[in-house]
């Protein structure tokens, strides 16, 4: 039988570097622009200005008219998506919506003429700002600890329930990790921000990752009583390769669906859907090579095992 | 068990019958019109701000933190508020209350943001206006002396109170005057400005008290008071003008023009006039709190140009029709006759849902339709599941209708598990959008859960009618042919 969760080492390697990358591209993110992922006006505050010009436009033109309004600093990128459209984005402190409009007409005169029909203007004020941020902090809190609790109800018949709500748990933290690391790595190449959008990815692909967790999960549940001589390691094998199938198919599915509307669909949910089949790769790659083996760790007690190992392999190195 | 299996499929048919005649784009909606049954409702995609573009306005109570703010006033303000944005001529505005200091105003389609905010925003202006002998008809906008707020004219609003015609009368409490008989017009068309500038001769600030009250024939009535500097105010005028018109003006707009019948010189009166008590408290109210009673300060704006949304849709349709033909088509490659039978559960998921969503209604937006679609790709998860599960049981040797039975049984507490992690994630998604106005997400938890319901009855229901169905027509014949189940 093909032992998966013997090779448990390289994949907790692989996950550490994706992550230890995500981490530092985080660092970086603080350092340059205060937040570890770029923040969208939903959160930080502020005004956010998408134009569409119907003829070109530079940003020294835009920057000069958000000057003479007492907005000496804004933030703008150039945005373009695959069917070759030029947006810009224009991020400044709120702005209330008598003076973003005089400003939009002043822009249509001086820098080129607006297409309205496909320009955007968001205006947050600060104290919004915060309480969305809390209010999302603690919708992840709150769907974690719901979802630990799920499991562990669901799971009660079998020894030791609490360790498979963890090790969901720890998957679904991997996950939540995996996402923010694209999205800040996306951040600061292409300016991508995380708005309430995100969130809801975040959110879905939470959703989604425990789905698959619990799947693999359930058919370890189903074996163990099955099998009752065989060592947890060879259950733990035989039940991944049981459900292998479908987390593949139905991971296939979704991706199917989720890349055709990456590559043809409209772009204002690109960064959306970007987001989901990044943190849906994750989820399956989560539950099989991250829940399950850290199950077995956590049985075998290897915990302790590793930090000698490192502690050992640092001291030939 | 055929028995059961036939009805039950015969039920499914009808249902996706139903289903595809509420999905047609051209459903003229169901109007039933028996006797005393009245029943109308539009079947059609109701579409979220995203999509067709327009405005979203966030408004909370400006008043320091710790104070109290009472429901009654931020519900007087939600009402003030409604009414002028329905002045502005959007189809469908949305005026809602928020917790307990926001109102959010959503107007998908409005052309002009700026008169929008400033509307919403104005503190409403109620003037006592000198007409000098003339009666303005209820509805009229009028130019007065008083410097008005933004802009010169406002457009006057689609609801109008009833209010009593020439035959009103304003007097003081204490002398009773019998007012004549005349019918109240009914809902005033507004009527075009005149030209004439008016002199405003109090402001609704000079108000102190309003309140309805029945007169000794058990007629509803108005009575206020007002303060000392109204009331002297109000009695130089009376005086001099008895008999003439004194036209009540809010935002420049006449909701009301009574007589004067004698001069009021106690800074107390009463409207009286064949108005209903529901007019008279309406009026009331109007006159009680013409100015917003709570200050209200923007929290958020969203503009949202229109053909975004629009081009966005097309797009994002065809990706998604991409996408899940190359969904079907996998299932039947890999299932085979199985999966061409969740394939077209898979079908009939989609039809389901995209009539609720014209049905209940729900607001579509873009990541409302990328969550449908998602849900659709994920739908076939259960199948899968219980797919790979009669595959196992075959293999194992167990005969083919048992496999089935097995395979649907033993799948069913996984599906239920799993989804209902889906289910609480909805859960939290939706409290969070409803709090914050963020529509988007709300619409998006709603579309997903529906989509979860909807997937765990067509996934195992219908198709395990379906796979019963095929399998007592020609069990037999498909025993041998393993291939085409898939094994």
């Amino acid at each position: 039988m093909f032992d998966i969760v013997g090779k448990r080492r390289w994949y907790f390697l692989i996950s550490a570097c994706v992550i230890g990358l995500g981490i530092a591209a985080m660092i970086y993110s603080t350092v340059r622009f205060g937040t570890p992922v770029r923040l969208s006006v939903d959160f930080a505050g502020g005004s956010r200005f998408l134009l569409k010009f119907e003829g070109p436009a530079t940003e020294d033109a835009i920057r000069r008219v958000f000057a003479k309004h007492g907005f000496s600093n804004p933030i703008v990128n150039r945005l373009e998506d695959s069917q070759g459209n030029v947006l810009w984005q224009v991020r400044t402190k709120a702005i209330r919506p008598e003076e973003a409009e005089v400003i939009i007409d002043e822009l249509a005169e001086k820098v080129a003429p607006l297409d309205r029909g496909q320009s955007t203007l968001d205006s947050v004020s600060p104290a919004i700002g915060e309480e969305v941020t809390r209010a999302a902090t603690l919708a992840v809190a709150t769907a974690s600890v719901v979802i630990l609790g799920f499991i562990v109800v669901a799971f009660r018949r079998v020894p030791k329930a609490f360790r498979y709500g963890t090790c969901a748990i720890a998957s679904l933290i991997h996950d939540i990790l995996v996402a923010l690391s694209f999205f800040s790595i996306m951040g600061i190449l292409r300016g991508w921000e995380v708005d309430a959008l995100f969130l809801t990815a975040i959110l879905t692909v939470i959703g989604f990752s425990v789905q698959d967790t619990i799947v693999v999960f359930d058919r370890i549940r189903e074996n163990i009583p099955k099998r009752r001589g065989e060592p947890f390691e060879m259950i733990v094998n035989r039940s991944i390769l049981e459900t292998i199938h479908r987390s593949l198919a139905t991971q296939l599915n979704a991706m199917f669906v989720m890349i055709a509307i990456l590559l043809f669909g409209g772009g204002t949910v690109k960064q959306f859907v970007a987001t989901m089949l990044v943190g849906m790769l994750s989820g399956t790659y989560s539950s099989i090579f991250t829940a399950v083996p850290l199950l077995v760790v956590w049985e075998k007690g290897e915990i302790g095992q590793i930090f000698q190992r490192l502690r050992g392999r640092r001291a030939t190195a | 068990m055929r028995q059961r299996n036939l009805s039950i499929l015969a039920g499914i048919i009808i249902l996706t019958l139903a289903a595809i005649w509420v999905d047609l784009p051209t459903n003229p909606g169901i109007h039933i019109h028996l006797g005393p049954i009245h029943f109308d409702k539009d079947i059609k995609i109701h579409q979220g701000l995203d999509l067709q573009g327009g405005m979203q306005v966030l408004l909370e109570a400006d008043l320091p933190e710790g104070e109290p703010i009472d429901p009654d006033a931020m519900s007087a303000a939600r009402v003030i508020v409604e009414n002028r944005v329905n002045g502005l001529g959007v189809t469908e505005p949305l005026v809602q209350l928020q917790g307990e200091r926001r109102i959010i105003v959503e107007l998908p389609g409005i052309e002009d943001p700026e008169l929008a905010i400033s509307t919403i925003k104005e503190t409403g202006l109620l003037e006592f206006i000198d007409t000098g002998g003339l009666f303005l008809e209820p509805g009229t906008i009028v130019k007065t002396t008083f410097p008005a707020g933004a802009g010169e004219t406002i457009t006057p609003t689609a609801s109008i109170t009833a209010t009593p015609t020439a035959e009103t009368t304003i007097s003081p409490t204490v002398a009773i005057t019998p007012t004549a008989e005349v019918t109240p017009t009914a809902e005033a068309a507004p009527t075009p400005p005149t030209e004439r500038v008016f002199t405003t001769v109090m402001t609704g600030k000079e108000l102190d008290k309003v309140g309805v009250a029945l007169d000794q024939f058990g007629k509803p009535e108005i009575r206020f008071s007002l303060k000392p500097e109204g009331a002297r105010i109000f009695a130089d005028f009376t005086t001099k003008n008895v008999g003439k018109f004194l036209a009540i003006v809010l935002d420049k707009r006449v909701i009301s023009c009574p007589r004067i019948e004698t001069p009021i010189t106690e800074g107390s009166g009463r409207i009286t006039g064949k108005f209903t008590l529901e007019e008279a408290r309406s009026l009331a109210v109007q006159l009680r709190y013409g100015a917003l009673p709570i200050p209200l300060r923007v929290e958020t704006v969203r503009t949202i140009g229109p053909t975004l949304g629009q081009d966005s849709i097309r797009r994002s349709i065809k990706a998604g029709t991409i996408g899940l033909l190359i969904v079907l088509s996998f299932m039947m490659i890999y299932y085979r006759l199985p999966g061409f039978l969740a394939d077209l559960a898979l079908i009939i998921y989609g039809l389901l849902n995209f009539a609720l969503f014209k049905l209940i209604p729900v607001t579509l937006t873009m990541p409302g339709i990328t969550g449908f679609l998602l849900s659709t790709a994920t739908a076939v998860d259960a199948n899968i599941l219980i797919f790979e599960r009669m595959k196992e049981e075959l293999r194992w040797g167990r005969s083919l209708g048992a496999a089935i039975d097995a395979g649907f049984d033993r799948a069913w507490t996984s599906i239920r598990d799993s989804n209902l992690s889906t289910i609480i994630t909805c859960a939290i998604l939706y409290w969070f959008g409803s709090n914050f106005g963020a529509s988007i997400v709300k619409g998006f938890a709603i579309t997903l859960f529906i989509g979860v319901m909807i997937n765990m009855f067509t996934a195992i229901t219908v198709t395990r009618t379906f796979i019963s169905f095929v399998f007592d027509l020609a069990g037999d014949w498909l025993r041998n042919k393993k291939w085409l189940l898939g094994i």
